[in-house]
């Protein structure tokens, strides 16, 4: 018995290994993730060891909610002192600054838009663990404000070499400067800036760009004496710390940075894993498709096998040998698969900065488990039930003509449909909150949306066949008898015909989702823009960050602007915990057209704030109420002066005055302008332009600029889903392949005689495109319903989270059916050539 | 009467090369004349259904000639021998000869609707009525019997009025009753001028036709006019010893 499966499954490979392909990839996805993440998890900690000293010291809550660096430093006086703790070797100040963007020669900023652009003071100190850190590669260290060093991957992106002159934006005070390049330093020992560029100035020039001048540092890097460890010598700091500052081990330090890396790359891997699902299941059905055509035609030789004395067992553990077989076998190769994604998502990394090319992959012996239970387990599972079908062939049957394969009757198909989609519409709306409220919610509106799809796959023979006959009589109608031949063909065998259609449905259904969430998130931005955008013209920084009050100051003297209001973001601390603030210009209240709830909105001034309505609401302040903010020049007390309806145009809940911020001890610079134009004055918006045609990091934008801005994420994120689901496409194109050929491989006699009465290869070729297409747009069409419907469905329950527009982008939907079409036709390619180039003799006497 | 429909020159036909060649048919040469009920018999490898095959236009001969009206066969490409076989001739298998998807009247018209065609309506009525399915037009093959499935296959064959139908042992899987109903019909058509060729190891079968050749090892070896059951069988006997 297990010698006739090997050799059926042997006779069969080319079929069988293409149903493999779907396992293979969904293997590859799984096993490629969990190897890219533990290598990475390993790599972490050592690549960022040698970008920190062995103890650390810096000021409690340095980074403020923006992700900025505060002004919040570290007096010179303090590293003096701890010269003196024992065990510590040397200690050395660091100034750090973000948005210090480097330009290449052509003006463009080097690096993109993506990873953070640091600046930092030269100060030659080891890493921890006598690491040896940044090093002068070349040239020579910084000397004076006229000179400046860089990184090398920067120096070389740039096309820099030392005694260029290099065009630099910053946020302070001066907005451009033009140092010369003396020196490129480089990790030798390994470590990474992981994309970000950097520039070195010597520490007093960092001190007057970053600090104003002051004799402060931003962080302190204690190194150790030999034989004193991180831990004891932060302990020892620690305790001659005055309040304010905190000390931590480079190791914490290095984690933390890790981490937070982590975590941005935690939504990839979440994200490869959700596909890894997506093919696994797509690779089900298609599993269950080809078995059951090969049990199909192989019921007459399972017959004789029972027959000739076999019990249903074994017939029944033949084919799940089979399964078995297939399941290790595309495991094994999606193992492979996963190894090689493994090291492209490494090369892909390398790309953006992080490099862990010296890092080898760890191949953990969860990853191989994992591969093989999920490979072996879910090709069992699909075949389990075409194989349960064998069981019921009678040995008579064996001598038979024609053996039909007893088949659920699709009256219970129906019904099992319709029970797994009503299940799953109610997991779906308890998971969406509108029935009763479940906990993890995201859990059951995945199982929803699963047994929809589930259901309508079982379904679909029966509700499918209005389609296919309409398809048929189409096609006859249009293309004749080879129409009428194909469109007969589709509905010959609806269980095959609907399973196949099954595969593309499931990918199309997310992919509409998407397309609908993506369309209706960048509706509702437009919307909300439309609704609060004020002014004419709005300034910001495309690298999302702060910009130069030299740009305000510049923009108030075009000729035609009537007012300039300035926004910063900043930071304070509210009982212990950080909280976001907006400056805004005094008289820019009014301007804003803020909506009073209570008190005036107009009445701000220094020492003054207005709050966001919810917050207000949340933290229970009302109007002539005081509230308390830790700022960095220490604590505050604000009157409520007013509150305002919630506007997104203001990003932190409270506002205050630039000047408030200033005297507080907020850096000098400006997150956004919004400008107001006098509109009888031509030409004012290239003015603007040319204002800071030296600042390509800063840009002017009217209203629709600035909403096709804030769009590009959300493009981006959906053109990121469609790539994964893309591949989704091609596992259900394959199972078209692998249902075609088998078909025809099923109708050799069938093809011979149609051949031998006079049907041409082409009109054979095109038959099977035709049979093809069919399955194709059945796929399509019922994956864009159901994608409408989730989609639709997903931004209802959303409407209280901002996406309160619900827009439905037809023309993308037309365009997958349009695709379907296109998919059946290079499905087809390969079938129909395969049936063309039967041999009419051969084909005619085939048994 | 003695237009020929189909004539064969020299016809060789071999498998294999070096050692191992077989000649299927070996210098053939036999002319068919229009109208006429020819069989082709012979034992098994004797090369009757190669002979029958290239006649078709389903298989291509090493050398010789075969001349199907004005056409040489050896001279066509694909695409011209797949509209031969559409336009001038007719098949009937021994088995498996209707598409199932198709009711029994589609699979008549097939070839014409394969080659875009309208069907001659005085003509297929004529067809349907001699092969006396009339009733069951509408049914799919296998709501026919096995009779029934032939019959509509000699229709199928007639009804593009060929200039030769071919049939490949058209009675081998039926019983003898649905056996003698398609010979009775194949009879009839050669009687109002349809040229026929058959190939079978049935002598009752041979004993409907206007003339039987006898091939063995790929030659003619003989031949009957107006044959008789005896006679086939005589023959038959001389060849087997």
């Amino acid at each position: 018995m297990l010698r006739a499966a090997l050799k059926s499954l042997l006779g069969r490979k080319v079929r069988l290994l293409m149903s493999t392909f779907a396992i293979v990839l969904g293997v590859a996805f799984v096993a490629g993730t969990l190897v890219f993440s533990d290598t990475l998890n390993r790599s972490f900690t050592a690549l960022f060891a040698s970008t920190v000293g062995d103890v650390v010291v810096r000021p409690e809550g340095a980074v403020n909610p923006m992700g900025d660096l505060s002004t919040l430093t570290v007096p010179a006086e303090v590293a003096a002192d701890l010269e003196r703790v024992d065990g510590a070797a040397r200690v050395d100040g660091n100034v750090n600054a973000t948005n210090v963007v480097v330009l290449d020669e052509d003006d463009k900023v080097v690096g993109g838009f993506g990873p953070p652009s640091l600046g930092s003071n030269w100060t030659g100190a080891p890493a921890g663990h006598g690491l040896e850190g940044l090093v002068m590669t070349e040239g020579r260290v910084p000397d004076g404000p006229e000179e400046v060093a860089l990184d090398a991957g920067t120096a070389e992106k740039a096309g820099y070499v030392v005694g260029d002159t290099v065009t630099l934006n910053t946020a302070g005070a001066t907005a451009t400067l033009e140092p010369t390049l003396v020196g490129i330093a480089d990790f030798r020992e390994g470590g990474s800036l992981n994309g970000a560029t950097l520039t070195i100035f010597d520490t007093a020039t960092a001190q007057e760009l970053f600090l104003d001048g002051a004799d402060a540092y931003s962080d302190l890097w204690v190194t150790a004496e030999d034989g004193v460890s991180q831990e004891e010598l932060r302990d020892r700091v620690e305790a001659e710390l005055p309040d304010g500052l905190e000390a931590v081990t480079g190791d914490d330090a290095a984690d933390e940075a890790a981490s937070d890396l982590l975590e941005a790359i935690s939504f990839l891997t979440t994200f490869l894993l959700i596909f890894a699902g997506i093919a696994l299941v797509v690779g089900a059905f298609l599993i269950v498709n080809t078995f059951s055509i090969l049990v199909a035609q192989r019921s007459r030789e399972l017959a004789l096998l029972r027959a000739l004395g076999a019990s249903k067992r074994q017939v029944l553990g033949s084919v799940q040998l089979e399964a078995l077989v297939l399941g290790l076998l595309g495991a094994t190769l999606g193992l492979g698969l996963g190894v090689l994604l493994a090291i492209g998502l490494r090369a892909v990394f390398a790309q953006v900065g992080l490099d862990l090319s010296g890092q080898s992959l760890i191949f953990a012996p969860r990853t191989v488990l994992a591969a093989y239970a999920i490979g072996v387990l879910v090709t069992m599972a699909a075949a389990l039930l075409p194989a349960l079908r064998t069981t019921r062939i009678a040995p008579v049957q064996a001598l038979r003509d024609d053996v039909v394969l007893p088949e659920s009757s699709i009256q219970r198909r129906l019904q099992v449909g319709v029970v797994l989609v009503l299940a799953g519409l109610v997991s779906l709306f308890a998971g969406l909150g509108d029935v009763v409220e479940v906990p993890h919610g995201g859990w059951f509106v995945g199982a929803g949306v699963l047994a929809i799809l589930l259901g309508v796959a079982a379904a679909s023979p029966v509700i499918s066949r209005p389609f296919l006959v309409l398809a048929r009589v189409t096609f006859a109608r249009l293309f004749g008898t080879v129409g009428n031949l194909a469109g007969q063909n589709s509905l010959r065998n609806p269980r095959r015909t609907t399973a196949t259609a099954s595969a593309l449905m499931i990918g199309l259904t997310l992919a509409c989702t998407m397309a609908i969430v993506g369309d209706s998130a960048k509706a509702s931005v437009d919307k909300s823009i439309e609704d609060n955008f004020v002014g004419d013209y709005v300034v910001s920084n495309v690298v999302a960050g702060s910009f130069s009050p030299e740009v305000a100051e510049r923009m108030r003297a075009v000729d035609g602007v009537v007012q300039v209001v300035r926004q910063r973001y900043t930071g304070g601390t509210i009982d212990g915990e950080p909280q976001g603030v907006v400056g805004i210009d005094a008289d820019g209240a009014e301007f804003l057209e803020l909506t009073a709830a209570a008190g005036d909105v107009t009445a701000l001034r220094e020492g003054t704030v207005l709050l966001q309505e919810t917050y207000a609401d949340d933290e229970d302040l009302q109007v002539g109420d005081d509230l308390e903010i830790e700022m960095p020049a220490g604590d505050q007390r604000w009157e409520v002066v007013g509150i305002y309806e919630d506007n997104p145009v203001l990003f932190f809940p409270i506002v205050t005055t630039v000047d408030t911020l200033l005297a507080t001890g907020a850096q000098d610079k400006d997150n956004a302008l919004i400008i107001d134009v006098d509109p009888a004055s031509p030409g004012v918006g290239d003015r603007l332009e040319e204002a800071i045609a030296d600042l390509p990091i800063v840009t002017v934008k009217d209203q629709a600029e600035f909403a096709e801005e804030q769009r590009a994420p959300i493009d981006q994120f959906v053109l990121l889903i469609f790539a994964l689901l893309a591949l989704a496409l091609v596992i259900a194109v394959l199972g078209i392949v692998n249902t075609l050929a088998l078909s025809v491989i099923e109708r050799t006699r069938e093809v011979g005689l149609l051949r031998a009465i006079g049907l041409s290869r082409r009109q054979l070729r095109w038959m099977i495109t035709l049979e093809s297409v069919v399955i194709a747009v059945l796929g399509a069409v019922l994956g864009v319903l159901l994608g409408t419907f989730f989609g639709i469905v997903l931004m209802y329950a959303l409407r209280d989270e901002g996406l309160e527009v619900i827009s439905v982008p037809t023309g993308q939907l037309a365009v997958f059916l349009a695709l379907s079409v296109l998919i059946g036709v290079l499905a087809a390619v390969l079938p129909a050539r395969r049936a063309a180039r039967l041999d009419v003799l051969r084909a005619i006497a085939t048994e | 009467m003695t237009e020929i429909a189909c004539q064969v020159r020299g016809l060789t036909k071999t498998y294999g090369t070096g050692q191992a060649v077989v000649r299927a048919l070996d210098d053939v040469t036999l002319d068919l004349l229009a109208g006429e009920f020819t069989a082709v018999m012979g034992p098994s490898g004797s090369g009757k259904s190669t002979l029958m095959h290239c006649l078709a236009a389903l298989d291509t001969a090493t050398s010789g000639q075969v001349l199907v009206g004005e056409q040489d066969l050896t001279t066509l490409d694909d695409k011209a021998l797949t509209r031969l076989r559409r336009d001038e001739i007719g098949f009937v298998f021994q088995s498996f000869n209707l598409v199932p998807t198709l009711s029994a009247e589609e699979n008549i018209l097939l070839p014409l609707a394969i080659a875009g065609r309208k069907p001659d309506r005085e003509w297929y009525d004529a067809v349907v009525d001699t092969v006396g399915i009339g009733d069951r037009l509408r049914h799919k093959p296998s709501e026919l019997s096995g009779g029934q499935q032939q019959r509509v296959a000699v229709a199928r064959a007639l009804v593009s009025r060929p200039r030769i139908v071919f049939a490949d042992e058209p009675t081998g899987n039926l019983d003898s009753r649905s056996g003698a109903e398609v010979l009775d019909l194949l009879r009839r058509s050669a009687d109002q001028g349809q040229t026929i060729v058959m190939v079978t190891h049935d002598p009752v079968a041979a004993s409907y036709t206007d003339r039987v050749v006898f091939l063995a090892d790929g030659q003619v070896v003989s031949e009957l006019r107006e044959p008789t059951r005896e006679q086939v069988l005589e023959v038959m006997a001389g060849m087997a010893g």
